[in-house]
């Protein structure tokens, strides 16, 4: 059987994606690695629905479930806890769920498949009790996970302000706030004008501050992190205000932003743009969510960081354009102006620009003795050293130090890599560019591929 | 380190898994990953330098959360919930062949 559609991911934009393609006839598979539909924002929507969690999570996460029952209302075939680790021309894809691989086909692709956190090595950060905000909040939304002990937040972002916001409400124990960012900036005041358009998100990231405030816990201006511990965090220390400082720590959770996940769209070899205030790659769509390979649509995070509501939105809006190029019988011109597209996300995406000139990416040139790739264990010491005899290739660098070439596949380090390749090269960042990306996107087992030649054989 | 706010002195776990052979209770809705920052010890060690470590990302993202799992090594132990009598075991670093 050949699909019309595979989406890959189930959060905002793909389940609104696969809503709109069944409601225009389209057959739909919808793939995801998580075990449940809603994506890392709406993580365990169907679970928390009430009690303390619930509660604590917030509205924006109670908006996810009318969504995900949508979705599952849609007639979108579904297949949860699948992961994709390659996918080829006019569409053939390999999946593997429970151990065992198999191979779909289908007519036209959407990578729906979000973000991750931008990986900010620092050093400690591979320490035990060291892991990013999002996981903290993925483990909230997971089985109702607190940290415990002394815990400290270091980062910059409304993520960070929300997480505290929602470990408070729980009446969790945050020893402190170490803040990254740089504060209110020229070029932030600049895009605020904007900004009001979205009233509600600026009010609400203005609350988060204040209550962080009260309760004593925000530093500011903070600089040169360092976890330190044997075996396991056990203290922090910090520059503010041009004083060094130390705490003690168990659990210190960090966090620079998202960035769209690209190892698809950059295995398929399609054009992507770099993002010079975001400092990522994304690729290039047009109007309709289509990239540079005809029949291969984005949407969402994995398209530009926009968040949910944006994403929600921009599945729509792909979903269309899905269907014109199916050949669906449809007005899609129409169809996007009766249903406001357009005006909707630019809306959505209007506290956008003042987010980005708010909350930039650190530029801090990372010492030598701090571990880059977490895989292979490579400094970025070890990369400086070859950078300098190589070319500006980031393919050079692995090869001569194994730096990307663990399980994570460079996803951990591929930005790293490229901002030490531009200071020793002197080039602008965008100008270098990310690792070659190729199959297995995810590591396979002997024993998975080897169902998938028992399937074959079974044809 | 996590501890759930669902846990306290009256309330059930909702279900037990085995942890390097040690009964563990566990929770719906809860990822291997999260089972492995719960049990001191039970993290995997690094493939190089056999470093200790505990999931980063839980997103999938960073393989810290690599474990075997019902017998399958380097299983990505934030993809995967628990499930009632599911055996997790530390992977010490690189996988090992045959496993
Ligand atoms: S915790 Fe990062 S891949 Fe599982």
């Amino acid at each position: 059987m050949i699909h019309d559609v595979v989406v890959i991911g189930a959060g905002p934009a793909g389940m609104s994606a696969a809503v709109q393609l069944r409601k225009l006839g389209a057959s739909v598979l919808v793939v995801d690695e998580q075990p449940a539909p809603g994506g890392q924002i709406w993580r365990g929507i169907e679970r928390n629905a009430s009690g303390p969690i619930a509660v604590a999570l917030g509205p924006d996460y109670q908006k996810g479930r009318a969504l995900t029952a949508a979705f599952r209302a849609s007639g979108a075939e579904y297949s949860p806890s699948t992961q994709v680790w390659q996918i080829e021309d006019e569409w053939t894809l390999f999946l593997t769920s429970e151990g065992k691989a198999r191979r779909v086909r289908a007519r036209a692709v959407l990578l729906s498949n979000g973000a991750q956190e931008r990986p900010v090595p620092f050093p400690g950060w591979t320490l035990p009790g060291v892991m990013t905000v999002g996981a903290a909040q993925i483990l909230l939304k997971s089985g109702g996970m607190l940290p415990q002990g002394n815990v400290w937040i270091a980062g910059a972002g409304p993520l960070p302000l929300l997480y505290a916001t929602q470990v408070l409400g729980l009446k969790g124990q945050i020893s402190g706030f170490l803040d990254t960012s740089r504060g209110l900036n020229l070029a932030a005041l600049a895009k605020l004008p904007a900004a009001w358009r979205d009233l509600p998100s600026l009010a609400k990231g203005l609350k988060w501050q204040r209550e962080l405030r009260r309760n004593g816990r925000m530093i500011r201006g903070v600089s040169d992190l360092r976890a330190e511990g044997n075996g396991r965090l056990q203290q922090l220390e910090w520059t503010a205000g041009g004083v060094r400082r130390k705490a003690k720590a168990d659990v210190l959770l960090v966090h620079e932003g998202v960035v769209p996940r690209i190892h698809e769209t950059l295995a398929l070899g399609c054009d992507h743009d770099w993002n010079p205030a975001q400092k990522y790659f994304a690729a290039r769509s047009n109007r309709w969510g289509e990239t540079s390979r005809p029949g291969l649509f984005v949407a969402g995070d994995a398209s530009g960081i926009g968040g949910w509501t944006a994403a929600t939105v921009s599945g729509e809006i792909a979903a269309l354009g899905l269907a014109g190029h199916l050949g669906i019988k449809v007005d899609t011109e129409a169809l996007r102006r009766e249903n406001q597209l357009d005006g909707r996300r630019s809306r959505a995406l209007a506290l956008r620009p003042f987010l980005d000139a708010l909350y930039t990416p650190p530029t801090t040139s990372i010492a030598d003795d701090v571990v880059v790739c977490r895989c292979e264990e490579v400094t970025a010491g070890t990369i400086r050293k070859v950078a300098r005899t190589s070319t500006s290739d980031p393919n050079a660098i692995k090869a001569a130090t194994r730096c990307g070439m663990g399980p994570c596949q460079g996803r951990q380090c591929g930005y790293t890599v490229q901002a030490i390749l531009a200071e020793v090269h002197n080039l602008p960042v965008g100008d270098v560019s990310f690792f070659n990306i190729r199959p297995p996107l995810k590591p396979i087992t002997l024993g998975e591929i080897a169902s998938l030649g028992e399937l074959e054989d079974a044809e | 380190m996590f501890r759930s706010v669902l846990e306290g002195p009256t309330a059930q776990a909702d279900m037990t898994v085995l942890v390097n052979g040690a009964e563990t209770p566990a929770w719906d809705g809860e990822t291997v990953a999260g089972v492995l920052l719960r049990v001191p010890g039970a993290g995997r060690t690094s493939a190089v330098t056999g470093e200790p470590r505990l999931p980063y990302c839980q997103m999938g993202v960073c393989f810290d959360c690599l474990a075997i799992v019902d017998g399958v090594a380097s299983t990505q132990g934030c993809l995967v919930p628990v499930k009632p009598g599911m055996r997790i075991e530390s992977q010490q670093g690189a996988r090992e062949i045959g496993r």
